[in-house]
């Protein structure tokens, strides 16, 4: 499962499409509205997402972990819209024979989803100001950068 | 030949539309629509060195040439690598 979505996510939706009889643990990340940015009070934030592109990507990052870990039970959703204080924006889950594999390989999606997915956060302040959320070093890294 | 250009993010928050039906001279590259888009909007010169483009849900570069339908899309900075 990659999907990008504006219904809610739980987690359970990725957590059964992982379910395998082999695996010996599942790993969850839920990523969450957090209520500020650097100290700066925040009041929801706005997903949007390039769909279609946003599912071809993460099923090359499926691909990346099957390649790395030999790990082929990965789902990914992500919600776009607009999200609340402590509402789920990310869910990854990853079903391994053994868990050590399974939390680098969750990690290793997180990485890979913020540096390749198109999808984009607006930040909306307390104060009512709001602005896309600007480029960091790991945008530089991406192998695509424009020649 | 014809495309779609869609724009995202602070891209679309710009040039006020979200995608938009381009028709290009033949041989057109990615770089054909950026120097359009420069004409209308200036300063997006200083957006080139942070954005990517893709065409067909693929990263492309300036130099990937275009054919009748595909789809480029202006794809600004993702979220960023230290959140969530």
């Amino acid at each position: 499962m990659f999907k990008i979505t504006t219904e809610v996510i739980t987690g359970a939706e990725v957590r059964e499409a992982v379910a395998a009889p082999d695996a010996g643990a599942v790993v969850l990340f839920l990523g969450t509205v957090r209520n500020n940015t650097d100290g700066r009070p925040v009041t929801c934030l706005e997903y949007e997402a390039y769909p279609p592109m946003a599912e071809k990507k993460m099923a090359e990052i499926a691909e990346e972990i099957a390649q790395k870990w030999g790990i082929h039970r990965i789902a990914m959703i992500h919600r776009t819209g607009k999200l609340d204080i402590g509402q789920v924006s990310v869910a990854v889950a990853v079903a391994s024979p053994h868990r050590k594999d399974g939390f680098a390989a969750c990690e290793y999606a997180m990485n890979r989803l913020k540096q390749i997915v198109p999808i984009w956060k607006r930040e909306v302040w307390a104060d009512g100001e709001a602005e896309w959320v600007k480029p960091d070093a790991v945008f530089f890294d991406t192998p695509t950068q424009r020649t | 030949m014809n495309v779609t250009v869609k724009y995202f993010a602070v891209c679309h928050e710009i040039l006020d539309r979200s995608e938009e039906e381009m028709q290009l001279p033949e041989g057109s590259t990615v770089k054909t629509i950026l120097e359009r888009l420069e004409e209308e909007w200036p300063e997006i010169a200083e957006f080139y060195e942070v954005m990517q483009m893709s065409v067909n849900w693929e990263y492309a570069t300036e130099h990937t040439a275009l054919a009748e339908g595909d789809e480029v899309a202006l794809i600004p900075p993702v979220t960023g690598g230290r959140d969530v």
